[in-house]
């Protein structure tokens, strides 16, 4: 599957291929009892080799259930993006992925996900270990109290690499893959708490690649960053493409059509509809997708 | 029925509102029109009672600090400047000459006046009349010569003094033993023969303005002198020292052979060997201190020679050794380089040089190191303790009652009067951590405790326990504050717990951390009741570390390790014993000025070299620029 141009953006109404949606209010009535609801996930997505397998997930934060019956299968090498309104538990999905949710006290798990086949929820797993498999870039850019190169490096540094070559190479890489090379080819060895916003954004993402993780995980990256620099980091995620597998969150639509092979809708805490990009802003199945997608809720 | 509810009755609306003159309309009375000008409305509104109130209190906290500060600054600075001597007659007869030390007014009992005649009383009286206040005004001179007078110290009423001058070659001596003496020049004398001899005047030899032939004999030989003190200084304190300790670790050796026999460890041919060796050795540090003793003794006679043949302002002759002088000017003489000279030079001797006379005199410089001493050594131990304890606090244990107790027990902890962890310095540290150790390390020199008594590393320790809870609630804090947003980053790239903490945590959290450290160190360098208890004395007769006068060095030079079982000055117990224990108070009081000075200085520039550590590390850690 080859990436397509940008599709229709949101602001102006989706043109109806002529095909009726699935109106069914019988969904709104389950979510509305707090029940869960099947998924409709797109046949499209049965050719596609599975990377990371999300299998009936339920999360609890306390006594608050955030994530109900979740089970997708993000493809390989692709770029998946995760949209929904807000408070509808995108963070928290993507955040269980790699297990950050472990540092809340409050949170119960059960369903499991596989990473290539290996258990991330099993009791015997090595959460250091998978967490270096991944890579994540927050909403909020966080760069460490250090300079840019240790930044970078980081987490090859906590691996314990401590060839300089090595991670000479992988610093030169990885800030050119986050397209912040030129502009900080000078300053290494500054503070990277020197850098502007978009730069210290553009830094956790050459950091969130540089061990070179299976996964990268995105939670709207993007969201504080100018129209050149957002565009920077979609070329950046196209370019990935192939190697890496990108699973993105975002509120912005165009980004979505435009960076992403599939797209899963989510909405209070369930997985409404997953399929590729170009069907789910061209042709959902769902009233409720399309109507998000035009902007008509949420 | 609703409407005729809410009209009011006519009658009612004048009851309730006599003097409504121009009433509003009654259906806008509802709403009643809150006032919006006058002068009670823009005083609350602009709130300045409260301005005022708060305003206030800051300016009083600021004066009283400042007024502290002021005084402590006013007087430290003024200590060491040399003031004129003036020589005053009083009605009695008396002769007097010093420096004016104070002034104040007072009113004489009636057994001042009664022992002066008519006359003079009746002046006495008259004065006290005309003057404002009923008071009269009175100095108080010191006199210094205490081994002829027996006191230092002299009140001079105004009324009483018949004549004043200022004897332009009287000399100030500070002298080694004594206090000061006042005196003029009348002779040089070598072994008791004279040198050099000022011509005599009519008034006693006192007012003589022309060159002092006995001043220039002095000024010249008093530097060879102080070349030859210094010598024995040397010889006395390194060379014996060194002797001292080569006997001591002779018989240590040979104690140690006899304990080990004593348990049936050693052979008695081990015993008598060691015997043979320690009285070789014990000949050997005799030979060697033989020579060095000839070197005092030749020294000493050497010093004593010269010596100032002097007239009090009495009449009264006094010989007066160069070796019993640390320092002589012409108070009246002076020019105002050559009193900075003075003033710089008593600063310098104050700084960098022993006490003497009990303390009042000369200077603290083993009390400014043992303070600083004192103070790092307690950094370092507290420091590393409190944030590993802060660490465990916060990151580590669960939330929970427990955690919460402990949180509670610190901070009550930074509440317990400072003597009671004295007491328990000296009971958990001196005698049960301190008598483990002797008997373990230290058995040969019993029943002599080395560390089983007052000491700094003791001292250190307990001020450490005392400061802890202000290390752990400041690193508590800083740790807070580190954003959650760090830590999950940090995980998410595959960093361990410690990872984390190691090398995103701390480094954020280190200026936090180096605050409470900062408020550690003042709050340990200021403490003085618990280090009565544990090692703090009035005059050390050793430096935790050995020092040495160097030639060509500006002062001591440390030259040996740290000897942490010794006892040592401070300045703030320095103070105490000075001001309070002295028995010569009005002689030792400008000295608690400048020692205070001295402390406050020091914690300062403490606090200060701290707060610039802080400062470049908050640059590092946190410029975050958007
Ligand atoms: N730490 C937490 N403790 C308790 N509840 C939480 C916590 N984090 C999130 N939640 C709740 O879980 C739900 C999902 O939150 P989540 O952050 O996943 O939403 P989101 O889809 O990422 O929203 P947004 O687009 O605004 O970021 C919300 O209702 C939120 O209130
Ligand atoms: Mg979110």
């Amino acid at each position: 599957m080859t990436h397509t141009a940008p599709v229709q953006p949101p602001d102006r109404p989706i043109e109806m291929s002529g095909r009726e949606r699935i109106l069914d209010d019988a969904r709104f009535a389950a979510m509305a009892r707090g029940e869960s609801i099947a998924c409709e996930t797109h046949a499209a997505l049965a050719g596609e080799d599975t990377v990371l397998e999300i299998d009936r997930f339920n999360l609890h934060y306390g006594t608050v259930r955030a994530l109900y019956d979740i089970s997708m299968n993000i493809p390989r090498g692709r770029i998946t993006a995760l949209i929904g309104p807000s408070g509808c538990g995108k963070s928290t999905l993507l955040r269980s992925v790699n297990r950050l949710n472990d540092l809340i006290d409050s949170v119960r798990i059960t369903g499991d996900m596989r990473l290539s086949g290996d258990s991330i929820y099993a009791p015997d797993v090595d959460v250091i270990e998978l967490r270096k498999r991944m890579g994540m870039v927050f909403q909020k850019s966080n760069p460490f109290p250090m300079s840019i190169y240790e930044n970078v490096v980081y987490p090859l540094r906590v691996d314990g690499v401590r060839n300089r070559g090595t991670l000479d190479e992988v610093c030169e890489r990885s800030l050119r893959g986050a397209a912040l090379w030129e502009e900080v080819r000078d300053r290494l060895q500054e503070s990277a708490l020197s850098l502007s916003g978009g730069q210290q954004q553009r830094l956790c993402i050459a950091r969130a690649i540089a061990a070179e993780p299976e996964v990268l995980l995105m939670d709207e990256p993007c969201s504080a960053l100018d129209p050149i620099a957002t565009s920077k980091i979609e070329e950046l995620m196209l370019g990935l493409r192939g190697e890496y597998t990108v699973l993105i969150v975002t509120h912005n639509m165009q980004q979505a059509s435009r960076a992403s092979d599939f797209c899963a809708f989510m909405y209070l805490g369930r997985l409404v509809e997953y399929g590729p990009t170009p069907d789910m802003f061209t042709n959902p199945h769902l009233r409720e997708t399309e109507d998000y997608i035009t902007g008509r809720f949420g | 029925m609703s409407g005729l509810r809410n009209m009011p009755a006519p009658g009612a609306v004048d009851a309730r509102r006599p003097h409504a003159v121009a009433a509003p309309p009654p259906e806008k009375r509802g709403r009643r029109r809150r006032r919006t000008s006058g002068p009670g409305y823009t005083l609350y509104a602009q709130g300045e009672p409260m301005v005022w109130l708060t305003g206030g209190a800051l300016v009083l906290c600021m004066a009283m600090i400042a007024g502290m500060v002021l005084l402590i600054v006013g007087q430290g600075l003024r200590t060491f400047w040399p003031v004129p001597v003036t020589r005053v007659t009083t009605l009695e007869g008396d002769r007097l000459m010093g420096e004016v030390t104070r002034q104040d007014r007072f009113a004489p009992g009636p057994e001042v006046l009664a022992r002066l005649s008519p006359d003079d009383a009746a002046r006495a009286r008259a004065a006290m009349e005309t003057a404002d206040d009923g008071l009269v005004e009175r100095r108080l001179l010191r006199t210094g010569n205490f081994e002829l007078t027996g006191t230092h110290f002299h009140w001079v009423s105004g009324f009483a003094v018949t004549e004043e001058q200022a004897p332009p070659w009287a000399i100030v001596f500070e002298r080694r033993e004594w206090g000061r003496f006042y005196g003029v020049p009348v002779a040089f004398t070598v072994d008791g023969a004279e040198v050099a001899r000022d011509p005599r005047h009519a008034d006693g030899g006192a007012g003589h303005a022309e060159p002092s032939p006995v001043w220039a004999e002095f000024t010249a030989r008093m530097p060879e002198i102080r070349r030859l003190i210094r010598e024995r200084y040397r010889l006395e304190q390194v060379e014996i020292g060194r002797v001292n300790r080569r006997l001591e670790s002779a018989r240590l050796a040979l104690r140690k052979v006899e304990l080990r026999h004593e348990r049936g460890r050693a052979t008695d041919d081990d015993l008598a060997r060691a015997r043979v060796l320690q009285a070789d050795r014990e000949r050997a540090a005799q030979a060697d201190y033989e020579p060095i003793a000839a070197r005092i003794a030749g020294l000493n006679a050497e010093i004593r020679r010269p010596a100032l043949l002097l007239e009090t302002a009495d009449g009264r002759e006094k010989v007066l050794p160069l070796a019993d002088i640390v320092r002589a000017y012409p108070a009246n003489r002076l020019s105002l380089p050559e009193k900075l000279g003075v003033y710089l030079s008593r600063w310098r001797e104050f700084l960098l040089s022993d006490p003497r006379e009990a303390n009042t005199e000369g200077g603290v410089f083993p009390a400014i190191f043992g303070t600083v001493v004192m103070t790092l050594i307690m950094t370092v131990v507290v420091v590393p303790f409190g944030v590993l304890a802060a660490l465990y606090l916060r990151e580590y244990a669960k939330a929970g009652a427990v955690v919460s107790a402990i949180r509670i027990a610190v901070n009550n902890l930074a509440g317990v009067p400072s003597i009671v962890f004295g007491v328990f310095g000296l009971g958990f540290f001196c005698y049960i951590v301190g008598w483990r150790i002797d008997t373990l390390f230290y058995e040969a020199s019993l029943p002599r405790p080395t560390y089983g008594k007052g000491g700094i590393l003791w001292a250190a320790m307990t001020l450490a326990l005392l400061t802890l809870p202000v290390v752990i609630v400041a690193t508590e804090e800083a740790l807070a504050a580190v954003p959650r947003s760090m830590r999950e980053g940090s995980y998410a790239c595959g960093a361990s717990k410690w990872q984390t903490i190691a090398r995103i945590v701390l480094p954020r959290a280190m200026p936090g951390i180096m605050t409470g450290m900062i408020l550690a160190m003042a709050r340990g360098a200021g403490e003085v009741a618990p280090l009565m208890l544990v090692g703090a004395v009035k005059l050390a007769p050793d430096l935790p570390v050995d020092f040495q006068n160097l030639a060509g060095a500006l002062g001591p030079i440390p030259t040996g390790p740290l000897h942490a079982d010794r006892s040592f000055m401070h300045l703030g117990f320095h103070i105490y014993d000075v001001g309070f224990q002295s028995p010569n108070s009005e002689a030792a009081k400008p000295m608690v000025f400048t020692t205070t000075l001295l402390l406050i200085t020091l914690i300062a520039a403490l606090n200060l070299t701290a707060i610039w550590i802080r400062s470049r590390l908050r640059r590092r850690f946190s410029a975050g620029a958007f």
